[in-house]
């Protein structure tokens, strides 16, 4: 450490997203909420796998018409396409559950909701 | 179903959409974008009918059993590609060089030609048909559940 | 009890996190021999403009099969969910 403590602040931002929503996963009963927190702990993944690839002062890694300059890193943005493609997917899924399970229960209280007692 | 203006731009929007994810999904190879963000263009105008229209009026022209066969023959179209080129290694990009869609560009800044990059095109337009159906489906069924639930109770 | 229990465990999560927020690399230089190589090879390897689309299609095409297939499930799973007895009227 020579040359003294970074002090970056997307990456804080990502240390701040990923623990609310941790506090949010454990903390609620409602299973609407539980679904909300899951979304914003893909959301702070995605914001890391972005930032972990920016070159300062760079610009897209397209080659059609492209002003001059050192280009930022291609893989994490494939990554990340990846990775919001299969959130979206769990997503609808996780949604549609809930609906049946509050068909057949009557309600969306996770404690209410347990079938396996004792 | 909503007004008559509404269901007129509704029906007029529909057409500058379905371009507008066809073009995204066209030129993945030269401009950011793709398959997976055409796809999900035109799914968000498919989601404007349904709202427009009322989902019983689209499952009149729209059943889930051609979108089922739509998702299917993009599936197989994409892994038919990946072992196009087995002769050498299993996702091989055998038309680099070769007479269709095989131009190399000039290295560095340029004005992108569109018969460039080989196999990806074909590529992007397979997932770019799975991505549709399958968003559209997921929309379709799901709007049809809530109208069937307020009649059960 | 179980309170306590929690607390100390997420506050030693959350403190974790933030360090490693301090301790990682700094933010605008980051550690790149692969995506160099890429961005050089880009044009005469796969013959596309976008070093982006090259990578999800080409370098990494595994990566794209694994996520047509989760789609797919996907999609099959909540088409089920939602189907209807036939009514006998």
């Amino acid at each position: 450490m020579t040359q003294g403590i970074p002090f970056n602040i997307p990456f804080l931002a990502v240390a701040v997203m990923i623990g609310i929503a941790f506090y949010i996963i454990i903390s609620q009963r409602n299973l609407i909420k539980l679904v909300m927190g899951l979304s914003i702990l893909a959301s702070g993944v995605n914001l890391f796998l972005i930032t972990l690839g920016y070159r300062k002062g760079g610009v897209a890694p397209i080659y059609t018409h492209t002003p001059a300059g050192i280009m930022v890193l291609p893989i994490p943005q494939a990554l990340t396409l990846t990775s919001i493609v299969i959130a979206v997917a769990c997503l609808a899924l996780m949604l549609s559950m809930i609906i049946h399970i509050y068909r057949h229960t009557g309600s969306t209280d996770s404690e209410k909701s347990r079938i396996m007692k004792g | 179903m909503m007004s008559k203006i509404v269901r007129t731009m509704a029906s007029l929007l529909i057409l500058f959409a379905l371009i507008y994810g066809l073009y995204i999904i066209m030129h993945g190879h030269l401009t950011p974008g793709g398959g997976f963000q055409g796809g999900a263009v035109f799914a968000s105008g498919v989601a404007l009918l349904i709202v427009a229209f009322g989902s019983d009026n689209v499952h009149k022209s729209l059943k889930e059993h051609h979108l089922s066969i739509l998702e299917s023959s993009g599936a197989l179209i994409f892994i038919g590609l990946a072992f196009g080129g087995i002769a050498t290694v299993f996702f091989y990009n055998f038309l680099v060089g070769s007479s269709l869609f095989g131009h190399i560009p000039p290295p560095g800044s340029n004005p992108g030609d569109i018969w460039t990059a080989g196999v990806i095109p074909f590529m992007n337009i397979a997932v770019g048909l799975k991505v549709l159906a399958g968003l559209s489906a997921i929309l379709l069924v799901m709007a049809l559940a809530t109208t069937l639930m307020e009649v059960e109770e | 009890m179980r309170k306590i229990a929690i607390t100390v465990s997420l506050s030693i999560f959350i403190g974790f996190l933030i360090a490693t927020a301090f301790l990682i690399h700094p933010f605008g230089y980051p550690p790149s021999e692969m995506d160099d190589y890429i961005i050089e090879n880009t044009q005469s390897e796969t013959g596309a403009n976008s070093a982006v689309t090259a990578v999800v299609f080409d370098y990494r095409g595994y990566d794209t099969l694994g996520e047509a297939t989760i789609l797919f499930a996907a999609v099959t799973g909540v088409v089920m969910l939602f189907r209807r007895k036939k009514r006998e009227n």
